[in-house]
């Protein structure tokens, strides 16, 4: 059938940052469908510039308020690179641990603030209160979980303190390990009913594949989230290549899209995907039992290509991260905590770091002058490389939700959905900025 | 007396402020709801409302297209409150203020494509007026909650203006500076609990200055007990309070 559709989603709701949806379809033909970026730009490259080394983490967690942690620790690493500091293997099992309490945390607020509501038939979390409140509850619990696992290693979840180039300025005691086990322990039951609440509306989520590159930190010591320093991508057939963190501009590639004026990210295909459905994708095999088991529940295993799925994977890394940290904290509480001061430089000069934070890979590159003053900074934000890959979704799915006869309020919601999915982080996504057309 | 009608929103900023209030777990977060009806929040839900009570604006005023943004919230608005350190003093958004290249440095030659039009950043005051503030960065969740309950009851909140420095000795906690390390504790605006020396890192003054604040003293007792360099302890408090700086004028602030 030949019709019009004319769907405007000015500042999209329930994501973080803002987005536009523009589809025009005229007489059966899609004129335009386009994701659109208008967020105030924060210049924090720019920023950094003349700071101290010391001083650096604490600027460019405040690029993210939902990732700050994430931030913080692809900042200290590669500041470490940059300054040849070697951490200790305790201070890398404590950073291990805040970084799965940011993706606990961030996974949480997403699949129950931001997409309970479009599986429950709710414009927002509020109305389901009433309506769900057995949920709300148990959403608010985990959030709160996650909040007070990352506060108690790095002093707060929004904007760490403890977490410096070297080490760590304050350590945590063994009740205080203990205490983090116990709390974690008795949020079980919790998280059990949250996969069950969102298993049973699995089967509202779209039937959609589009197969598309992934990307994200892998390595031999764990499920790539904060270790090492290599960066893997997973094609549709399962072919995995290994690339050197150092490298990351080869890999990220950012080009010029002829029909925006963004920046957009491409490795060996047009686009590629980061984020949580990238990690499961390129690391099922270092996920816990847990998690495998969730993700069998959902009928998931690498390669799955269904984008609407990467909350689900999600949900699959929620699992992960709540058994990994157990057992971290049981090497820690063994080998028991030793009071170590924070490692110093040993030169200062040029260093990158590639860290996984809730919606994909975080590159940050900094370089140093002889007195340790930054002279420049790089970030490259999960979101600003899903752009191009959210973009070439809506041109795949838009001409199905046609063919589905879909009314424009179905398809607005699905491609609402679909972005909502990608967990967007927009305010993070500083280089990557495409011009609004308000009609 | 039916529930104030709230509503938030956000400028330039991480939207950090916001998370804070999803971190209060069920018992706080649901017993504020039973007080306070959220009429509107963008990255929270899809509702909108005509009129507000009380409007809670995060983030920094800087490009010229908000000013009507906020000029709406304002007029639909009974109180604003700006909150974080982004809305009221403009907050880590100001360490570019003083370089007039910032959109070269990211973008390149791209930086005068229109969408990157981008003025220096300023405190939401500069745009509307501005009832109260809740400072921090983050800003403090309980300090959000007191506020709010202030204002439920018909009080004025009353926000310290002493010295960070007050706070650590009130904690018996070791000076920055005795630590080895240094500290802008002491023009900075208390009110946080004096968290960040408890944890080992100096205060940054996220919270803003005290009333006139002795800029010239603290540089130099950053230099001398400090062991900071004059070139760095210059330029030190432009991380967070760079609008507050007496040299702020210069730049347009």
């Amino acid at each position: 059938m030949k019709k019009d559709i004319n769907i405007d989603v000015h500042h999209l709701t329930r994501v973080e940052g803002h987005g536009n949806i523009v589809v025009n379809v005229k007489n059966g033909t899609i004129e335009k469908c386009e994701w659109q970026v208008p967020e105030a730009p924060r210049f924090f490259e720019a920023m950094v510039r003349g700071r101290h080394y010391t001083e650096v983490q604490r600027i460019t967690s405040r690029i993210c308020g939902i990732c700050s942690i994430g931030h913080t620790l692809a900042a200290v690493k590669a500041v470490e690179d940059a300054c040849g500091i070697q951490i200790t293997k305790q201070t890398e099992k404590l950073r291990r641990i805040i970084k799965h309490a940011e993706n606990f945390d961030s996974h949480v607020l997403h699949i129950g603030v931001l997409v309970a509501p479009d599986l429950l038939g709710a414009p927002s979390v509020f109305p389901l209160v009433e309506t769900h409140g057995e949920v709300v509850k148990i959403v608010l619990r985990l959030k709160r979980l996650g909040h007070e696992w990352g506060s108690l290693l790095a002093g707060r979840s929004t904007h760490p303190t403890t977490c410096v180039p070297g080490g760590f300025s304050k350590l945590p005691t063994k009740e205080d390990l203990i205490s983090l086990k116990e709390k974690i322990l008795a949020h079980v039951n919790d998280i059990n009913a949250l996969v069950e609440v969102v298993s049973s509306l699995a089967s509202k989520i779209p039937a959609f594949d589009r197969p598309t590159e992934y990307m994200a930190v892998s390595n031999d010591i764990e499920y790539g989230m904060y270790a090492g320093n290599t960066v893997q991508t997973i094609m549709p057939d399962g072919t995995k290549q290994m690339y050197d963190v150092h490298d990351y501009k080869s890999i990220t590639n950012e080009f010029m899209d002829p029909k925006s004026t963004s920046k957009w990210c491409k490795n060996k295909m047009d686009s590629y995907a980061a984020g949580a459905l990238a990690r499961f994708n390129n690391n099922y095999d270092q996920l816990y039992p847990q998690a495998k088991k969730i993700a069998e529940a959902l009928g998931m295993k690498p390669v799955t290509c269904n984008p609407f799925l990467n909350s689900a994977a999600q949900l699959v890394e929620c699992a992960h991260s709540v058994y990994e940290t157990l057992d971290l904290i049981d090497e820690l509480i063994a080998e028991g905590i030793k009071e170590e001061s924070v490692v110093k430089p040993t030169k200062f000069g040029q260093g990158t770091s590639a860290v996984d934070v809730p919606r994909g890979i975080l590159f940050h590159d900094y370089t140093f002058d002889n007195d340790g003053f930054c002279i420049s900074g790089n970030c490259i934000i999960p979101t600003g490389q899903n752009h191009a890959n959210i973009q070439k979704d809506f041109e795949a799915l838009v001409p199905v939700l046609l063919e589905q006869n879909k009314t424009e309020e179905e398809m607005e919601l699905a491609l609402s959905m679909l972005v909502r999915a990608y967990d967007p982080c927009i305010s993070c996504s500083t280089h990557y900025l495409k011009v609004k057309f308000v009609r | 007396m039916s529930k104030p009608k709230v509503a938030f929103f956000d400028f330039t900023c991480c939207e950090g402020c916001q998370i804070e209030l999803t971190n209060f777990g069920d018992t706080n977060f649901l017993e504020l709801l039973n007080h306070i009806d959220i009429v509107e929040f963008r990255e929270a839900m899809t509702e909108t409302s005509d009129h507000i009570d009380i409007a809670f604006i995060e983030g920094s005023f800087s490009r010229e297209e908000d000013r009507k943004r906020l000029e709406k919230i304002r007029e639909r608005a009974g109180v604003v409150i700006a909150y974080g350190a982004c809305a009221v003093t403009g907050g880590i958004n100001a360490l570019k203020n003083d370089r007039p290249d910032y959109k070269q440095c990211v973008y390149g030659k791209d930086a005068e494509m229109p969408h990157l039009d981008s003025q220096i950043a300023r405190p939401i005051s500069d745009a509307i007026k501005v009832d109260f503030e809740v400072s921090g960065c983050p800003m403090d969740k309980y300090e959000f909650l007191d506020i709010v309950s202030h204002l439920l009851h018909g009080k004025t909140p009353v926000v310290p203006n002493y010295p960070v420095c007050v706070e650590c000795k009130r904690n018996e906690q070791i000076c920055r500076f005795d630590e080895g390390d240094y500290c802008l504790g002491m023009i900075a605006k208390a009110g946080c609990g004096a968290k960040c020396p408890a944890d080992g890192i100096p205060c940054e003054a996220c919270r803003g200055f005290i009333d006139s604040p002795n800029e010239a003293a603290l540089k130099k007792v950053l230099m001398e007990r400090g062991n900071m360099s004059e070139k760095w302890a210059e330029k030190k408090t432009k991380m967070f309070t760079a609008n507050l700086r007496s040299d702020a004028k210069t730049l347009g602030v």
